[in-house]
């Protein structure tokens, strides 16, 4: 289904879909959008819509309508978005939100830079908590901790202002040269290039550490030594 | 007047929301204030017995949410204090039953009723944790001094700054004094470092919590006890009085104790 000739455009939502309809008289969009959920009847099978309906005056018959109609179909209809105000009431009156609460910023953020070479860094000051990853291409930076279950990948080196007892992967695509450094190193797992090394030991007295490929290809940190 | 809205989490199940939640609002409702409490934990509702009022639901809050009741029919007065209520879950639906903007509408309407709002939010981070959130203006992280417990209140903690709701303030439960002095817990220090927010209260370990759970009857209601005395605190540090934390560690000569007192600020 080509979905440039058709007035209706899905798009995923945190907590559904949002299908907004374009203009046009409302029993033909109607049945255009009841027409794509019947060709694409397992995608939409126990989802939650909410529909964005323009200018489109509707009334409550009509919308209960379509809501019997969707519901019979296996979707809840969960929000309806208007700019005219009439719309919006009827939709209240059914109980249905009129808002769609603004996306949550993405957990595992990855950031597009192009052709700026090895200079680039990406400078977080914050802590990483659990459950958090950050991709990027190429250096990173953090002024805060590693909490243990965050995670970083970076084709470049990283530094930690902190203690790091998450998982770091420094030169991701590869760069054996790569490394890692941090105030506290007490990783769940540290990666440079393709070595893996989870033998780190939590210390007692924590240092500044460098953590980088030795000459055999291993793992290795050493104390940050001021030269 | 408007109340507060405080929801109870922890992302790891077990660790004592519930529990926290009765305890607190007993301990709110005590200083005279107008205290409802909501179970968010629909399917699997728990707090009405811990409060021991079981007997008592007619409606829940699918019933409020779904307009079957008045806000004011579904809040059941507790047994013991005049201005302390609970919205019970419904035991026979899920999660889906109510959706954020739901509990926000809530939320409102009960802030003209009474000065505190708690919401005691089910354990997971889905459906029923971003419920339990979404009308709160104070999250209360609560984690037990225990490595699996502080990594989910640590993700805990990140979803809430992703969905910007403020800083959530600490309650570090079960905590028990001599384990922590032979290396075999976590100390509190250890469990702040890692989170790194507000420490609200430090409940230490007691059997008898358990005893008041299953009698319904929350022991922040017994004026001797440890873990009573420790949710009172909570409840007078949330009406934003500054209350010093409890000695849990009676043990030590009179020198190791000053010394913690002194390293404590």
């Amino acid at each position: 289904m080509d979905g440039q000739t058709f007035p209706i455009q899905i798009k995923g939502l945190r907590d559904g879909l949002l299908i907004t309809i374009g203009n046009g008289e409302w029993a033909t969009l109607e049945s255009a959008l009841l027409e794509q959920i019947h060709a694409q009847q397992s995608f939409f099978q126990g989802a939650r819509i909410a529909l964005d309906v323009g200018s489109q005056i509707l009334r409550v018959n009509e919308l209960v309508a379509l809501r019997d109609r969707l519901s019979d179909r296996g979707i809840s209809l969960w929000a309806v978005l208007s700019e005219s105000p009439t719309t919006e009431k009827t939709a209240q009156l059914l109980g249905l939100a009129t808002r769609i609460s603004k996306p949550r910023p993405e957990e595992a953020r990855q950031f597009a830079v192009d052709d700026l070479g090895d200079a680039t860094a990406l400078f977080l000051a914050k802590t990483l908590r659990s459950g958090m990853r950050i991709e990027f291409p190429g250096h990173v930076v953090v002024v805060g901790d590693v909490n243990p279950g965050a995670e970083i990948v970076a084709g470049g080196n990283v530094l930690v202002w902190g203690r790091v007892r998450g998982m770091i992967h420094a030169g991701a695509k590869g760069n054996t040269s790569a490394y890692i450094c941090a105030l506290d190193l007490s990783p769940t797992q540290l990666r440079i290039a393709d070595e893996v090394s989870a033998v780190l030991r939590p210390q007692n007295n924590p240092r500044p550490e460098i953590a980088r490929l030795n000459k055999e290809g291993k793992l290795q940190s050493a104390p940050w030594e001021p030269s | 007047m408007s109340a507060k809205i405080v929801t109870m989490t922890s992302g790891k199940g077990g660790v004592g929301k519930t529990t926290a939640v009765a305890n607190i609002a007993v301990a709110l409702a005590s200083t005279g204030a107008r205290v409802c409490c909501i179970d968010g934990d629909i399917g699997l509702r728990n707090l009405d017995v811990v409060m021991g009022l079981e007997n008592r639901i007619v409606y829940d809050i699918v019933d409020v949410i779904e307009g079957r009741c008045r806000l004011r029919q579904a809040m059941i007065r507790d047994k013991r204090l005049p201005e302390l209520y609970l919205i019970p879950a419904a035991q026979t639906r899920d999660k889906s039953a109510v959706s954020p903007s739901d509990m926000v509408r809530l939320g409102e309407e009960l802030r003209n009723e009474v000065d505190w709002v708690l919401i005691d939010s089910p354990a997971g981070i889905e459906r029923g944790f971003r419920n339990a959130i979404a009308a709160a203006d104070q999250v209360l992280v609560i984690t037990n001094p225990e490595v699996s417990a502080v990594r989910d209140a640590d993700r805990v903690i990140g979803l809430l700054e992703a969905e910007e709701k403020g800083n959530p303030f600490l309650i570090i439960n079960r905590l028990n004094p001599s384990m922590v002095r032979n290396h075999d817990m976590l100390s509190a220090e250890d469990v702040l470092d890692l989170l790194a927010i507000r420490l609200i209260g430090i409940v230490p370990e007691d059997e008898n919590v358990i005893v008041g759970t299953n009698r319904g009857a929350p022991i922040a209601l017994e004026a001797k006890s440890m873990a009573g005395q420790a949710f009172r605190n909570i409840a007078q540090r949330l009406l934003g009085q500054d209350v010093p934390f409890l000695e849990l560690d009676n043990r030590g000569g009179f020198w190791a104790r000053l010394q913690r007192i002194a390293g404590r600020k």
